[in-house]
Parts: structure tokens; C-alpha cells; sequence
């Protein structure tokens, strides 16, 4: 093969190569959101028209929950201040509030901010958790106002 | 901070025709290496193109059938990697004679093979994190393999190695997938504890002294590594898996410093004490003192590699037209040296970059998981490979000290080979799980959903960087 072929096929693969790269950049742009049909933030009047499920619901300002009060139970009366770090309630040392309680598991259940809310989780009790009525199943929001129950302890958060 | 929602899209074509574009790319060099060297006729050229592309496909339409939705980019990438490298084995390969690309052929084809079983028998990596502590177990007896006697073998300096028939394995390789499935699950169950407890000091959060222990752990078996099989390059893999991860599990910097402090305190300690790491430290400060160039161990395969890069300057001297056979392990250590020769700068800029590109896309994979598990398994293995490109890359342009890290998927060895598919099939079922749509009524439970808060202000520190 002539030298000169030869070099110019050298180039074509620098080039290819970096075809390649371009490629793989440029497949990339929608999933980072360049461009108009990845656009996000509030859809417009017309595109709300168009597909409804896009408004998104207005949310009524709540106050945040500062407190942490214990209604009932063997630590009735003390109150506990909620500082955007989880909680954890447990008979278990390591808890942040220890129950003593032969009705709570060793990790009962987690109190955690996401947002501007307080979601409860259980973390696979015995004799679950509460809130309200209802049996916890999977972590769930809950409002200054709603009584947590865990074993003998009732608790609710206080704006 | 509001999450970018794109429709989830399969996108398989998109890798076919990104796929079909690697293989071009990997086809273009073995041409080019074969038609640089006269008295071979091309036959190599179409039979290990045709089995390459022939494994690309498979893995292709297994992923059209287990798992549509993953990540359309990391398969294409990694092909490109895995032909160039072979192209450069078996263009080192004719300049020398030996039978190196035909045995990395055969490994390519077992990793692909094996990355397909795992993709095919997985399908969720959520049921990994069942098996956190076996995988501690597995972690161990992968790194002491090597010291059984009889079963293990020196080479190099290095005990990393076992012997079995005519295979040798480095199961250290293999440790680094088993040590990121047993850190992404110890820290999934226990981040909170380790969140939660611990002294203010200024702006850091201190942790306590007990939580401390896995990283005291980590620490010592780095060293370990480190001490008994003279594995400089693993003992900084390790460690510095095990710090991104804690890092990224509880976003306090706290603990990145105290792990470089021990970094620090054990590299000064390993470097004032140790022989083959005072060593590696003379090479790499002294590499053009006649007198080290000359000693046996000495910087003359690091210099040698740096002579060529420069040789290679911008453009490259040509795949097949420069010299790169004259650098010791110029088909697996110096390989990036070799491409730095051949296909210059620009060509080895592209290269960084696919790596680049192979990284940033784990991390996205780690960002839209669903489960704390999934994200830390994401983001530790995708960290693992950076890691390695960075020692690798950073000891053969001399930034640092060059250790014996494999480059992913171009150097020749086979067990590298084999977990970095492993890692790549991972991702890929991490990213197919992350970008599915999700089926109502089974979706993240929230345990997943505050995880992702913390990550997602992890992640923004370090973006600010």
C-alpha cells in the first residue's frame, strides 16, 4: 500500500475515534436535558391543555413540625425537638429515643424529614407501628396532629 | 432539588448503531496494525474482528431481552475499549513475535460470556444485597488465595497471582466487585447509625469512635494487601473504594479527611520503611538519573514509555508504524504508552475520554436508582474503575508512582478482563433498573426515597468541586 493512503487511513481513524466520542456525547444530550423536547421546569399553558396530568397540585402552606411530644406511655409528657435529623425509637441503646417497653422491637420504627415533612417507617417490628388506625405498611407522611403509636408509647408532632 | 424526568425510552437502537460504530473503530485499528507490517496477510484481521463483533451482538440482544431499558452508551464504549486494546496486543504481538492477542481474544470471550450469565441470572441487583456478608467472606478468601502455597505464584515482586492448570488469575480482581457489593450493603442498612451519632467540631461532624471500625478494617487490610503481597496498586484501589463510599453514603467530609490523613501516615510510613515502595517512590521522582535508568527494577520502562509518547507527539506515529515493543509490558502495563506513540495525543485523548464518558455513565446510573443499595453498588463500581484508569494512566505519564493496576479492558490479563465485564454487566442492570418506567403501585419504598435526598446533596458537593 502507497505511504501516502496509508497516512491519510492513520488520520481517518484519529478521525473515526473521535466520531465515536462525538457520537456518544451527542446521544447523551437528551438524557441531560439539552435541547427543547427535554425541556423541564412548569410546562406551558398549551402543553398543560394538551397532557392535564402535568399540572402539578397546589400544595396549601404547612408548618413545619419543630417538636416531637410523647402523649402516652411510660415517657408521657416529655417532648422531644426535631431538628431535620432522623429519630430512631427502639428498646436498642443505639436509639434516639429509648423505650422500655416489652411491646417495641429493638429498632421499632424511623422518624426522618424529607422536605418540608416528617415521614414515620417501620423497621420491621414485631407488633408494628401505628398511625392513627391504620398499620404502618411502608413509611408514610405524617402531620402535626396525627397520633404515632409504638407498643404502649403515643406520640405526635407539634408544629 | 427537583429531578430531571425524561419518558423512560428503551433505546436499544441507538446502542446497535453506537455498537456498529465501536466495531469500526476497533476493525479500523486491527486493519491498520495489519496492513502496517507487510509479510502478514490480513487473515487475523477477519477472524478476530468477526469474533469480537460476534460477542458484541450477543451481548446486544441480551440486553433487548433482560434488559431493555439500560444504558444505551456503556455497552458501545466498552467494545470500542476492549478492540483496542486488542488491536494494540496483537500489534505488539507481530513486532515480537508471541501469542499474547489470541489468548485475550479467548478471555474477551469467556468475560462476555460470564457478564452475560450474570446479566441473564441477576436481573436484579437488588438481590445482591442478600449476600453482603458472604460477600465480605468471598472479599477475603479472593485477596488470601494467593499466599496458599502451592496455589499461588510470585511474579513480578507480586503475590497476587494463583495457578490453576494452564490459567493464572489474579482473584485480587475479582475482589474489588465482592468488596463494593459488601460495602454498598453494610452501608445501606447502617448509614443512619453512622449519620446520626457523633461530636460537632467546627463544621465537621465527627464520627464516633466505634463507627470507625469497618474504616479501621478497610484500612488494615489495605495494608495488608499492601505488606504481604507488595500490591501497591490494590492496597490505594481499596482504600479509596471504601472512602467514596462512605462518602457518598453519608455526604461528611469528615471522612474523607481522616482517610487521607491514613493515607498519608501509611504512605510515609510504606515509603520510609518498605523496600519495593521506597523504590517505586525513587523511580518516579529521580526516572532520568542514568543510574536508576540502569538499575535493574529501575525507571528505564517508565522512561522508555515517555520517550515514545513523546515520539508520538500530537498526532501519533501511525497504529503499527512507531516502536512501542521496545517499552517492558508495553501490552498490558504500558499500554496507554504505546497508544500515546501511535495514535498521539488526539487519539489517546479520545481514548480518556470513552473512560470518561464509561464513568460519568455509572455515576448517572447510580443518580437514578431507586434503592440506597443500588446507588452505592453504582457508584462504588463505576469509582472502581476510575480509580484504576487514574493509577494506571497518572504511573505511566509519571504524575504519580506507577503501580501495577490494569488498564480497563485494553492491557493484556485475562482476570481484569473478566471483572471489568463483570462490572460493566452490574451497571448495566443498575441502569436498566433506574431507567425503567416504574409499574404502579410497586414503587421505591421510602427508605430508597430519603436515600436519594442524601445522595443528591452528596453529589452537589461534589459538582461544586
Amino acid at each position: 500500500m502507497n505511504d501516502l493512503v496509508l497516512s491519510l487511513f492513520r488520520l481517518g481513524f484519529l478521525v473515526l475515534i473521535w466520531l465515536l466520542v462525538l457520537s456518544v456525547v451527542g446521544s447523551m444530550r437528551r438524557d441531560l436535558a439539552i435541547g427543547s423536547r427535554a425541556r423541564t421546569g412548569k410546562p406551558s399553558a398549551r402543553e398543560l391543555k394538551k397532557n392535564p396530568e402535568l399540572a402539578e397540585p397546589e400544595v396549601p402552606a404547612r408548618k413545619a413540625a419543630t417538636s416531637l411530644e410523647v402523649v402516652e406511655g411510660p415517657l408521657a409528657g416529655s417532648s422531644i425537638p426535631l431538628r431535620g435529623q432522623p429519630i430512631m425509637f427502639g428498646r436498642a441503646q443505639d436509639a434516639t429515643v429509648v423505650l422500655d417497653d416489652d411491646y417495641a422491637s429493638g429498632r421499632h420504627a424511623r422518624l426522618f424529614p424529607q422536605g418540608s415533612r416528617w415521614f414515620i417507617e417501620d423497621l420491621g417490628s414485631t407488633n408494628g407501628t401505628f398511625v392513627g388506625d391504620n398499620q404502618l405498611s411502608r413509611a408514610q407522611a405524617v402531620e402535626p396532629g396525627q397520633r404515632i403509636r409504638i407498643g404502649k408509647t403515643v406520640l405526635e408532632l407539634k408544629a | 432539588m427537583t429531578e430531571v424526568q425524561t419518558a423512560p425510552v428503551p433505546r436499544r437502537n441507538l446502542e446497535l448503531l453506537l455498537v456498529l460504530l465501536a466495531l469500526c473503530v476497533g476493525g479500523a485499528a486491527f486493519y491498520l496494525v495489519g496492513s502496517s507490517t507487510e509479510d502478514v496477510d490480513n487473515t487475523d484481521f477477519y477472524v478476530q474482528m468477526s469474533i469480537l463483533a460476534g460477542l458484541s451482538l450477543t451481548v446486544h440482544v441480551l440486553l433487548r431481552i433482560f434488559a431493555k431499558y439500560a444504558d444505551p452508551v456503556i455497552l458501545p464504549i466498552t467494545i470500542a475499549l476492549n478492540s483496542l486494546g486488542l488491536a494494540m496486543i496483537h500489534r505488539i504481538d507481530l513486532a515480537k513475535g508471541t501469542s499474547q492477542s489470541a489468548r485475550q481474544l479467548l478471555w474477551t470471550a469467556i468475560a462476555i460470556v460470564i457478564a452475560s450469565v450474570v446479566l441473564w441470572a441477576i436481573k436484579d441487583h437488588r438481590i445482591l444485597r442478600r449476600f453482603t456478608y458472604i460477600a465480605l467472606l468471598a472479599s477475603i478468601v479472593l485477596l488470601l488465595l494467593p499466599l496458599i502455597p502451592g496455589l499461588g505464584v510470585t511474579i513480578n515482586g507480586a503475590r497476587i497471582w494463583i495457578r490453576m492448570g494452564m490459567f493464572s488469575l489474579q482473584p485480587g480482581e475479582l475482589a474489588k466487585i465482592t468488596l463494593s457489593i459488601f460495602f454498598a450493603g453494610y452501608l445501606s442498612s447502617n448509614r443512619d447509625l453512622i449519620l446520626m451519632a457523633g461530636r460537632k467540631l467546627g463544621p465537621l461532624q465527627l464520627p464516633r469512635l466505634r463507627d470507625m471500625a469497618p474504616m479501621v478494617i478497610a484500612w488494615l487490610l489495605s495494608i495488608g494487601v499492601l505488606v504481604v503481597q507488595r500490591d501497591l496498586g490494590s492496597a490505594i484501589l481499596f482504600f479509596g473504594l471504601f472512602i467514596v463510599m462512605i462518602y457518598v453514603a453519608t455526604a461528611r467530609i469528615s471522612w474523607v479527611l481522616i482517610g487521607a490523613l491514613m493515607v498519608v501516615a501509611g504512605g510515609v510510613v510504606a515509603g520510609l520503611t518498605m523496600g519495593h515502595v521506597t523504590r517505586r517512590l525513587d523511580v518516579w521522582l529521580n526516572a532520568f538519573d542514568p543510574e536508576i535508568y540502569q538499575a535493574t527494577g529501575g525507571s528505564m520502562q517508565i522512561v522508555e514509555g515517555l520517550f515514545g509518547m513523546a515520539d508520538g507527539g500530537l498526532f501519533g506515529t501511525g497504529l503499527g508504524a512507531g516502536s512501542p515493543y521496545r517499552v517492558p509490558l508495553a501490552n498490558s502495563d504500558m499500554i496507554i504508552a504505546s497508544f500515546g506513540e501511535e495514535i498521539g495525543l488526539i487519539g489517546v485523548s479520545a481514548i480518556i475520554l470513552l473512560y470518561m464518558l464509561l464513568i460519568s455513565r455509572g455515576l448517572r446510573a447510580a443518580l437514578g436508582s431507586a434503592d440506597t443499595f443500588g446507588k452505592l453498588l453504582a457508584a462504588g463500581l463505576s469509582f472502581t474503575l476510575g480509580l484504576q484508569c487514574i493509577v494506571i494512566i497518572g504511573g505511566v505519564t509519571r504524575l504519580i508512582p506507577l503501580t501495577g493496576l490494569a488498564t480497563p479492558f485494553m492491557a493484556a490479563g485475562g482476570s481484569s478482563l473478566l471483572a471489568n465485564w463483570i462490572i460493566i454487566s452490574l451497571l448495566l442492570l443498575i441502569s436498566h433498573n433506574s431507567r425503567r418506567p416504574k409499574t404502579g403501585g410497586v414503587g421505591p419504598t421510602d427508605e430508597f426515597a430519603s436515600a436519594s435526598t442524601t445522595l443528591t446533596s452528596s453529589t452537589k458537593a461534589v459538582t461544586k468541586k
